[in-house]
């Protein structure tokens, strides 16, 4: 982007300069970077796998041991999640800024919905892979365009995407069904998870139950899948791409292919995260898809810190559950329910604008940045 | 023949709004290098400000005085508080805190004056001249719309050119080093330009307040993108660019809402930017400097 960002990517060598810059949270080195105590193996794909494993059994134990409402609400995190992954792809790796992910995960979910509503509805594996794809290609199609752009410009191009793109879905009321949105049938349930939920709980599972796992699952191998690209050499070059251009282009990266290739990948996890929204919400609609959507995906992974995966699991948590919490406290000073939601905006405005002007590396990334200050003094004093 | 006089015609007064709005945003841009994304939002509250006094009894005119120099303090008060810090900073930052702003405002007015739409009554009639059997869409009340926008750029083109305020500014755009050697307060400047391009974004949404009839709190959502829009056809930068831009957007988003569909309005605007940036990414009337993409 510009040389401005240049000190950010110095606080990622433990220097004692403040970050910055807003995507410094990405900068920050994994364990393996920095030689320090871990517990966890020096390879990555070892390390990445361990950590899927472990969070595997947590999200069951985390299932199994909560209520239905519970179980519901994690569907909602999962796939604010998913696509905030791929957001943080796109936007802190490659310094590429999207309003419009609300609208590629319209894509997904719209191309979820219709597929179910099929006579014999194919293998849901199929049907999300097909949302992925389709995805990906109008990604394609939009990321050749937002390579040649940057900053306020991307910012209007991709909000212009999210504001005109579901007119489309009024358009074409036949088959995508205009203001009322296309209702979901809910996919069979297997007889192995109610027979595996049995042996594990004792519990009767249910279709809520069967679509949070499917949601847990898709999250988790994104993630996955996210954590290991974003370490490999095509994170590295994204970066590059982000923090030198020139430099990068001198190194023979072609900087318009790296920019499409992030938006690509970038938009099948949108892709991925409106079909997951598809089954938990059971409605695709065009006031499902709107620029809040968008911008709340925004605030998601700048609380939690631009580059960092964590955080935009962190940032997701707290879209679902924060609103909860304020919607009570408004309600009790006698707003009606329409009003007390709007709240929660509120909120998650004034935290961007705060954020951005006194830690712009957000929550992970502050608390990465600090840690690495203090190992950095420490080994200075000896 | 009529629908096609009639839409030419909506489209040049929807056209005047874009393009006062436009000429906001390329007023913001020149200043201090940052598309104001919160424009539609701070314009919406000040629409909303005057609704509620015209609400309460008063009238239309002392609505739209408040509403301007609500306008006035919220940009003043917006450049000195949260963009001062991200001037001049990595762009990535500005834009956030701009979005920041948008969501934050707008959900404020759902918060003050609650979700529903109310009904926003025009000043002046709002029935079509009549030529001979046939209603033209041209009213006593998009005169006034027209007049308005005409004012404010005749207004803004005297103090740019006239005044030493305005040179002050200009000279603060162009180079704030140099300005700031001069003896000129760029900071003073700049919260003033912030200040007056929230003056104009308020003026474009009480008028198209007035258009639409109804307004909700996001109401000024596709004029957002519509301003930018026009905006970027003129290349950002240039005040008659903009006005340009606006003029021409506001005729082709009229055809394609008349002959094709109302729904698609948004996707025209889409396409109409990305065709503009990929051809022409200095605008319309950009010479032969473009800048780096």
């Amino acid at each position: 982007m510009s040389d401005l960002q240049t000190p950010a990517s110095a606080a990622g060598a433990a220097t004692s300069d403040a970050p910055v810059s807003a995507t410094a949270a990405s900068n920050a080195s994994s364990a393996q970077a920095t030689g320090g105590r871990t517990f966890l193996p020096r390879n990555t794909l070892l390390r990445h796998l361990l950590v899927l494993v472990l969070c595997a059994v947590g999200a069951v134990v985390l299932l199994e041991s909560t209520d239905l409402g519970f179980n519901a609400q994690i569907g909602y995190v999962a796939y604010y999640a998913i696509a905030a992954g791929g957001l943080t792809v796109l936007t802190g790796l490659n310094g590429q800024i999207s309003l419009g992910h609300g609208a590629l995960m319209a894509v997904g979910g719209y191309t979820t919905a219709l597929m179910l509503d099929a006579e014999e509805p194919l293998p849901l594996v199929v049907i999300f892979l097909a949302a992925v794809a389709l995805t990906s290609l109008v990604g394609a199609v939009v990321g050749v365009a937002a390579a040649r752009l940057h900053g306020p410009y991307l910012a209007g191009a991709t909000l212009a995407l999210a504001v005109g793109l579901p007119g489309l879905a009024l358009y074409f009321k036949e088959t995508l069904g205009g203001e009322q949105g296309l209702t979901v049938s809910s996919p069979d349930r297997p007889e192995w998870f109610t027979e595996a939920i049995r042996t594990l709980s004792g519990g009767s599972p249910s279709g809520v139950k069967w679509i949070a796992y499917i949601s847990v699952a898709c999250l988790l191998i994104t993630y996955f899948l996210l954590a290991n690209l974003m370490r490999s050499r095509v994170g590295r070059t994204w970066r590059a791409v982000r923090d030198q251009e020139v430099a990068a282009e001198l190194a023979g990266i072609s900087l318009g292919t790296w920019r499409v290739v992030a938006f690509v990948v970038s938009a099948a996890a949108a892709g991925l995260a409106g079909a997951v929204l598809a089954l938990v919400v059971r409605l695709t609609a065009p006031t499902a898809f709107t620029i809040v959507l968008s911008l709340s995906l925004l605030t998601a992974i700048v609380i939690g810190g631009l580059g960092s995966l964590f955080g935009a699991l962190v940032g997701s948590v707290l879209l679902v559950f924060l609103p909860r919490l304020l919607r009570d406290a408004g309600e009790s000073l006698d707003m009606d329910a329409a009003q007390a939601a709007e709240i929660s905006y509120v909120v998650y405005g004034v935290i961007l604008v705060v954020v951005m002007l006194f830690a712009p590396a957000g929550l992970v990334g502050s608390i990465r940045l600090a840690l690495l200050r203090s190992r950095a003094r420490r080994s200075a004093r000896g | 023949m009529q629908q096609f006089v009639n839409l030419t015609l909506g489209g040049v007064i929807t056209g005047a709004v874009y393009a006062a709005f436009a000429l906001a945003l390329v007023l913001i841009w020149r200043s201090t290098r940052i598309v104001n994304f919160a424009q539609g939002a701070m314009a919406a509250i000040t629409t909303f400000i005057a609704l509620s006094l015209i609400e309460s009894g008063q009238s239309y005119w002392v609505g739209l005085v408040v509403a301007l120099l609500a306008g006035l303090v919220i940009g003043a008060v917006v450049e000195r508080l949260v963009i001062r810090p991200v001037e001049g900073g990595p762009e990535l930052n500005a834009v956030i805190v701009t979005l920041g702003l948008f969501i934050a405002i707008q959900a404020l007015i759902s918060v003050l004056f609650g979700v529903n739409q109310r009904a926003f009554v025009a000043p002046f009639s709002t029935i079509g001249f009549r030529v001979g059997d046939n209603s033209l869409a041209l009213s006593p009340n998009t005169l006034f719309t027209l007049g308005a926008v005409l004012l404010v750029m005749v207004g803004l083109t005297a103090l740019f050119r006239f005044t030493r305020v305005g040179l002050a500014m200009r000279a603060s755009a162009f180079g704030q080093e140099v300005a700031r050697l001069l003896g000129v307060r760029v900071g003073r400047m700049l919260t003033l330009g912030w200040a007056l391009a929230a003056v104009v974004g308020s003026l474009a949404g009480m008028l198209i307040a007035a258009e639409v009839t109804f307004v909700t709190p996001t109401y000024m959502d596709a004029l957002i993108v519509f301003g930018f829009v026009a905006a970027v056809l003129g290349g950002l930068d240039s005040p008659v660019g903009a006005v340009v831009g606006g003029l021409l957007l506001g005729l082709l988003l009229s055809y394609v809402r008349g002959y094709v569909g109302d729904e698609l309005v948004g996707l025209a605007a889409l396409v109409v930017l990305v065709v503009v940036l990929l051809v022409r990414p200095g605008g319309l009337f950009s010479t032969t400097q473009t800048r780096r993409a």
